[in-house]
């Protein structure tokens, strides 16, 4: 007999609205399916209205966990239309502050994923030590998160010489722990058991369902933006890019740790390297054109296209959040695994789902349609509007011949 | 009975003062205001401690705090979920967007902030409030009892 599990909208599991449904013959996942956008904001269509400055804060709101992503997707693409050297100083800045997104991220994914499968003390760990990078940000940017710190041309606020030390005190502390997370989780039989070829991903899958970011490269795909694509300071330090075989749950788990540790290589360098000098330059008027800006988000390739009139506001802005691209790979991860195994599966691919949210639903093409009273009562409006136009100027005797 | 009637309030208020449950729904947030709350709940700020606690459906809350814009599709799930909420049930409206619709004002599948939909007891501003803001106001929610 066949069932279906509603997971969501409103689900004590999901923070944000979200809905799954998942079919089940017994114990066996036999479909699932996905229904979105409860938390569509209209934010393409409300950046054509918004100048290219204001634009920056408006992105950086599609996601609260990837609120520096957006900023830099964006302004690496409006500078490629207008052709804009960013300085070098603002190059390492913004490597520093995506990395640290990284790890606030990614340790953010941890705790939540060790909640998900019983570990409460993980959860209340990983969060305990990601405050430290929160703390951090509230230093270098005045706010834990939603940062403001990027601005087409360069950064808007600089990182101060005092501050370095205090970075570097952090990622410090946060070394060990990481590399503590990382035993726990790979010394840990009851964890092996429970993750070790959950959901898995095979290499073709992940090809075929265009996955992104560390879900691609737990399958065994070797792609990173920040290398293929080089923004920021990224090709001026040293490190690399972690790869996986399995494509399972603990592949995936273990590629974000290992990132951690890289991200904090990444960030030790950069202060290091910092070089002196201004953090923005002078923006020229917007040409007419396409760019297009692509980032490495904690989450995969984070994808920004604008196109420009030569006005103040741009024309088209498109944007092609991570999340998006790698939800639909569910579809050959689940089908197969038992019900216990739903909720750690969703989270493997850490679904942001702010950033799914991308249309408003009018007609879904099935001719199903949901009539809400306002609609009826419009649709009644409507029809005496229509007849009252007909009958315009009538008299009331030809009326009721 | 009248009498009676005010014991009860009164068992109620103390109970709702020294233990209030919250629900927590988002109707079209950036998912930072949600993260912040889920914050001031780990240990650093530790909520728990106050007995305030995060519970997963709106029939055992005493308070709903609500984040984000309220969209077209999420109107009708926000009234759904203020009518099974138990009264007296305290709303507090977390971040801009919940306030007055923040940077969101205008967009297509943007209803309106949260007082347009349902009374709201408490505003707590901010882009995202940071966790102590929250706490505050949660705080001062209690106070108006
Ligand atoms: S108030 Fe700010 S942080 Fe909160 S949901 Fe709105 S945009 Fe996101």
């Amino acid at each position: 007999m066949r069932t279906t599990i509603p997971i969501g909208p409103y689900h004590p599991l999901l923070e944000e609205p979200e809905l799954f449904r998942v079919v089940v013959e017994g114990e066996k996942i036999v479909d699932i399916d996905w229904r979105t956008s409860w938390n569509h904001r209209s934010i393409e269509k409300l950046a054509e209205s918004k100048t290219y400055d204001q634009v920056i804060f408006l992105v950086e709101r599609v996601c609260g966990i990837c609120s520096t992503s957006h900023p830099i997707a964006f302004c690496n693409a409006v500078e490629d239309l207008a052709n804009i050297e960013i300085p070098e100083r603002a190059r390492y800045i913004r490597s520093i502050v995506a990395e640290l997104e990284r790890i606030h991220s990614h340790l953010l994914w941890f705790g939540l994923a060790g909640h998900y499968i019983g570990y409460h003390t993980v959860w209340m760990w990983a969060w305990r030590y990601r405050e430290l990078v929160c703390n951090l940000f509230e230093q270098i940017s005045g706010n834990r998160q939603s940062y403001a710190m990027m601005k087409i041309g360069g950064t808007r606020q600089d990182i101060k010489e005092e501050d370095y030390s205090r970075i570097l005190k952090t990622m410090d502390e946060l070394e060990p722990k990481v590399n503590m997370f990382i035993g726990a989780v790979l010394d840990d039989p009851v964890l092996l058991a429970r993750l070790k070829g959950v959901g898995k991903l095979s290499k073709e899958d992940a090809i075929k369902w265009c996955t992104v970011g560390p879900v691609a490269r737990s399958a065994g795909i070797d792609v990173d933006i920040r290398r293929d694509y080089p923004y920021a300071a990224y090709d001026r330090v040293d490190w690399k890019v972690i790869v996986q075989e399995d494509g399972d749950v603990l592949a995936m788990a273990v590629v974000r740790l290992l990132e951690i540790l890289e991200s904090i290589k990444i960030i030790r360098q950069c202060v290091e390297k910092m070089p002196q000098g201004p953090i923005a330059v002078e923006v020229p008027e917007i040409p007419p054109g396409e760019g297009i800006g692509v980032e490495e988000a904690p989450r995969g390739e984070c994808f920004h296209y604008v196109r420009s009139d030569g006005t103040n506001c741009p024309a088209r802005l498109k944007i092609r959040a991570p999340s998006y691209v790698n939800i639909p790979c569910f579809r050959s991860r689940f089908i197969g695994e038992r019900v216990a195994d739903i909720i750690i599966i969703l989270a493997s691919v850490d679904p942001c789902y702010c950033c799914t949210n991308r249309m408003m639903r009018i007609d879904d093409g099935t001719g199903e349609r949901t009539l809400t009273e306002k609609d009826l009562l419009k649709l009644s409006w409507e029809k005496t509007e229509r007849i009252k136009n007909k009958f315009k100027g009538c008299s009331r005797s030809k009326l009721l011949e | 009975m009248g009498n009676n009637n005010h014991r009860l309030s009164g068992i109620k208020k103390w109970g709702f003062k020294k233990s209030p449950w919250v629900f927590h729904l988002s109707t079209g947030s950036c998912n930072n205001c949600d993260i912040e709350i889920l914050d001031a709940v780990t240990p650093r700020f530790d909520l728990e401690r106050f007995g305030i606690l995060l519970v997963g459906t709106p029939r055992h809350a005493d308070i709903l705090l609500v984040t984000g814009v309220v969209t077209v599709q999420a109107l009708p799930r926000l009234l759904h979920v203020y009518e099974q909420a138990a009264k007296p049930c305290m709303v507090v409206a977390i971040g801009a967007c919940a306030c007055s619709c923040g940077i969101f004002d205008g967009g297509y599948h943007v209803v309106g902030p949260v007082d347009k939909i349902i009374p709201v007891d408490v505003y707590i501003p901010g882009c995202p409030p940071k966790p102590e803001a929250i706490i505050s106001g949660v705080v001062k929610a209690l106070a108006k009892l």
